[in-house]
């Protein structure tokens, strides 16, 4: 296996998800970008990229994760996150936020050029799309709406899930709305939320695949809710967690 | 024909059909009403049929255009520079409208423009009115200041009439009776035609065509005794004085047309400053809004034309809100807003529950960043609107003028959570929010929250998921979706474990 | 304060930490009236307007007249409203057909007009991309209820009037605008698609739009 990452220093942004509820999806993206050559960190001064603030309407809290995203990552090349939501809170919020506060401001702008998706870090970055992962199953791809339109990665989650060995990749109909999740709008407008959740489960389901799989965990956890209540056989699989997966 | 000088009343005693009762205003908050809304499975599968139609054929009308891009930028930046300047446009376009024999009124609010139209018309001894679809006459509730005084307002677009007809409300900007299918347009006709004119024929059926034909017989007389006509108007061009409406069925052009007096009610920001600005507007709003190249009909006139159409033209200028708006420099970019009606279309949250739930006339995207910027967040449903939403981000990828609603939705979510923290009563939420942004301001502190959550994993390892059955807040989740239970071991904790040993 | 000085107000003072000179004054790089490319502009609006739903024929220049007769006679059509600056050509060609001819000097009131078949006119612009014919109402198309009432509109258009898109239409009738007279922009029969979003063709406009292209 080449590793094209041999030299780069890379803050490991987990998210905090991620960190209290999927914690293998970080430990994946740390195996495979160490397998690619990459010399990672994780700081403990990371918290969350602050969208669950920002997005309710608290910009003051909003702000305090700015600063300790800033603590945190100031020091590496990239920063790479299994998230194309948070990713895209970092870039598009953090400027907003920070921009009452020049000196913040400063670090936020040499920071976000630098804060990347796990799969924009791998295409674009290190220029892989095949990273030698092997996994011999049916998936069907929930294309985040943040992955699509505020981090616009674009289909590089497909083309590296295209890449990987004995993978069957089957479209999701309507795959560019929303699955309802919408961080606090979960809570504060459920009654939608559950309906269009259960509208993207059916057409997981409808799919027939054995996994769905997608760049945010908030989605999967969302749409698995449903799968999972309605015993529907389709797995929730972040697509870290696939690239990660070698022949036996 | 001899104009009618008295007209029937309905069982009710009126002159139109009665809208439902109570003001919009006074709506509970969004997620109350869509979960009313969401009940209705006839409606939720109308609107999604509707709306999937809809989205399909403007993507494909749009895909024919290669300036596409261009042209949005350009009407961006052509209603940018009306809203700068808004002041100096509106005195060219009363002084070219006044050159050209109409007219011009000036409203403060809702209740001021009604006021001047119902006096108009009553200057005229007219007892009733043909009105071309208008949202703004919409946002005034006029037809029921006209039906106080008196005076009977007759929608004439279809929809319109479809909802006017159903005392109902309308639920879409555009097809304000989407929510409805032929089979109930068919029973709203056969109902309440015959109370208020031309009855449906008893042997209606609910094809479309069928429909669309009582429809006509109906407004048919209607038409040609009319006298008065009100409209509203899509642009108004400051440089000429010219008002273009632009529609489908024609009723606008009887409107507009046969009556000798004229009265339109057009909203300060509908201006564009030169004629030949309309040819960026023209090319965008009809792919826009109803996926077609053209629509059937757009008229435009300039004041009077002797010996031809209304002699009598008058032009109210409304405010009711909107230089409210114009005052938040970031809300003020939903002033570009052209009514296309293609930022719901594409909704999620609008296609599931409808129009009815946003306690406005303009539902939808624009409707919960307009609603609450034209009338302030004093409201428990303007407070809620700007929620209803899950930021997913669909709609400014459509909307012709490229209103950036994410941002003007962050904004008013910001601008209600600052209204909640300055309110004396206490909110569960700002309280809640605080306390975790305490804990999220600081690696350390957050250290802190994943030893309870993994303490939390921990207990319920053996569970897997947690499913129903679990107390507020988390039932607003677990109702219908199962939850993983948290880590045992957060991401952090591992990390240290094998990375920083000491 | 009257309501109009007070919106006045209101709007200055709205916009008073937006001066009218700045650097952030949006530029407006639109380039107007310009062509969209198209190898057959009258063929490219002839295919359009049909697909609308306009019956379209294409004919000769000097056979205008003829195919306007020609379609009176086809539909049975038994009246027709002419414009008092109708071509005289084209009305001798109608007055022929032997079908009841209804002057508008004296203008005709809602109700007459509803009583008659047709009118037929020509036109001021058309646009290709959109299928589109302009009225800017001068004596040969007149008054705007001629052709709103009578259920069929024969509409004769002139190879010279078909323009690629919108801009060089709009560009065109620029002076029919300056000179006060409306413009009614017609594509195809009057229609709806508010029940189901069904398109249905025909509601209060002519239910049947007749096209006669001259090349």
């Amino acid at each position: 296996m080449s590793q094209p990452g041999q030299g780069l220093s890379v803050g490991l942004f987990a998210t905090c998800i991620n960190d209290v509820m999927f914690p293998d999806t970080p430990k994946h993206v740390a195996e495979l970008l160490t397998r690619l050559g990459c010399s990672l960190t994780s700081s403990p001064a990371q918290t969350c990229c602050g969208q669950m603030f920002t997005n309710t309407g608290y910009f003051r809290e909003g702000e305090a994760t700015v600063e300790a995203y800033v603590e945190a990552f100031a020091d590496c090349d990239y920063v790479v996150a299994p998230s194309a939501s948070c990713i895209g809170s970092v870039r598009h919020q953090h400027q907003m936020l920070a921009a009452h506060r020049p000196a913040l401001a400063r670090k936020v702008d040499r920071l976000i050029k630098r804060s990347l998706d796990l799969t924009e870090f791998l295409t674009d970055i290190l220029e892989v799309e095949d990273v030698g992962a092997s996994f011999p199953h049916t998936v069907t791809y929930h294309t985040g709406c943040h992955s699509l339109r505020v981090a616009r990665i674009g289909d590089r989650p497909q083309r590296l899930l295209r890449a990987v060995r004995g993978l069957r990749l089957v479209d999701l109909a309507d795959s560019d709305i929303c699955c309802g999740f919408g961080g606090t709008f979960c809570l504060k407008n459920p009654d939608v939320s559950i309906a269009m959740a259960t509208n993207k489960a059916k057409a997981v389901a409808d799919t027939k695949a054995e996994y769905l799989a997608a760049v945010d965990n908030a989605c999967l956890m969302n749409i698995g809710g449903i799968l999972h209540r309605i015993k529907a056989p389709v797995t929730p699989i972040h697509v870290a967690s696939i690239l990660v997966q070698q022949e036996p | 024909m001899s104009q009618l000088t008295t007209l029937p009343r309905d069982t009710d005693g009126r002159l139109t059909p009665a809208p439902p009762p109570g003001e919009l205003i006074d709506m509970p908050r969004f997620p109350i009403n869509a979960r009313h809304e969401l009940a209705n499975t006839d409606q939720r599968n109308n609107l999604q049929a509707a709306t999937a139609t809809i989205r399909a054929k403007r993507a494909l009308r749009v895909s024919e255009v290669p300036q596409w891009e261009d042209l949005r930028q350009a009407a961006k930046t052509i209603k940018d520079q009306v809203d700068r300047h808004l002041d100096s446009y509106l005195l060219q376009a009363e002084q070219s409208l006044t050159k050209a024999g109409a007219i011009v009124h000036w409203a403060r609010d809702a209740t001021e423009a009604n006021q001047i139209v119902v006096d108009l018309v009553k200057a005229t001894g007219a007892p009733e009115v043909v009105k071309v679809k208008s949202m703004v006459t919409q946002e005034t509730e006029l037809n029921e200041a006209l039906e106080q005084a008196g005076i009977a307002a007759w929608e004439t677009d279809l929809a319109e009439l479809i909802v006017q007809l159903g005392h109902d409300r309308p639920s879409h900007v555009l097809v304000p009776a989407i929510h409805k299918n032929r089979s109930q347009i068919k029973d709203i006709f056969l109902t309440e035609m015959g109370q208020y004119g031309t009855p449906a024929p008893a042997d209606l059926t609910d094809d479309p065509s069928a429909l669309t034909s009582a429809a006509r017989t109906h407004l048919r007389n209607k038409f040609m005794r009319s006298t008065v006509g009100i409209s509203g108007g899509n642009f108004l061009v400051a440089d000429t004085g010219t008002l273009v409406v632009v529609e489908s069925e024609g009723n606008g052009r009887m409107c507009l047309t046969l009556p000798q007096t004229l009265i339109s009610v057009v909203g300060i920001e509908k201006i564009v400053p030169r004629f030949e600005d309309l040819e960026v507007f023209m090319r965008l709003l009809p792919r826009s809004s109803t996926g077609e190249r053209m629509n059937p009909y757009t008229s435009m006139w300039t004041g009077v034309t002797p010996g031809d159409g209304p002699q009598n033209v008058h032009v109210v200028l409304v405010d009711n809100g909107r230089t409210s708006v114009l005052a938040d420099p970031i809300g003020r970019q939903t002033l570009r807003c052209i009514r296309c009606s293609a930022c719901m279309n594409t909704c999620p949250v609008y296609t599931l529950v409808g129009g009815h739930a946003y306690g406005s006339v303009y539902p939808g995207p624009i409707g919960i960043c307009l609603s609450p910027l034209m009338r302030g967040l004093d409201s428990p449903i303007d407070q809620s609107l700007p929620y209803a939403c899950t930021l997913c981000g669909a709609c400014p990828d459509v909307c012709p003028v490229k209103i950036d609603f994410p941002e003007v939705i962050i904004h008013l979510r910001h601008e209600v959570a600052e209204h909640k923290i300055r309110d004396t009563k206490p909110h569960l939420e700002t309280t809640a929010i605080a306390a975790a942004g305490w804990f999220f301001a600081k690696g350390r502190r957050f250290t802190v929250m994943t030893w309870l959550s993994g303490l939390v994993g921990r207990v319920f390892k053996a569970k897997k998921q947690f499913g129903a059955h679990m107390p507020w807040p988390a039932r607003l989740w677990t109702s219908a979706r199962d939850l993983p239970i948290p880590a045992a071991e957060s991401f952090r904790e591992w990390w240290r474990r094998n990375h920083e040993r000491p | 304060m009257n309501a109009r000085d007070q919106i006045m107000t209101r709007i200055r003072s709205a916009l008073k930490h937006t001066p009218d000179q700045d650097e952030d004054e949006p530029i407006l790089t639109w380039q107007y009236g310009q062509p969209t490319s198209m190898t057959d502009v009258v063929g490219c609006f002839i295919e359009r307007c049909a697909d609308y739903k306009a019956e379209v024929t294409e004919v000769d220049a000097d056979q205008i007249p003829h195919a306007i007769a020609a379609t009176i006679k086809k539909l049975g059509i038994t009246s027709v409203v002419l414009p008092p600056g109708l071509d005289p050509a084209w009305r001798a060609a109608i007055e022929q057909t032997g079908t009841t001819i209804c002057e508008d000097d004296s203008p005709m009131q809602a109700h007459e007009l509803d009583a008659v078949a047709s009118a037929v006119t020509a036109a001021a612009v058309a646009i290709a991309e959109t299928g589109t014919i302009v009225l800017d109402h001068a004596a040969n198309q007149g008054r705007r209820a001629l052709t709103l009432i009578p259920d069929i509109h024969i509409c004769v258009v002139l190879a010279s009037q078909v323009v690629s898109d919108v801009p060089e239409a709009v560009a065109r009738l620029r002076p029919s605008v300056d000179a006060g007279r409306p413009l009614t922009w017609i594509s195809g029969p009057s229609a709806t698609s508010d029940i189901e979003l069904k398109r249905v063709e025909g509601v209060h406009g002519p239910r049947l739009l007749i096209v006669i292209v001259a090349r």
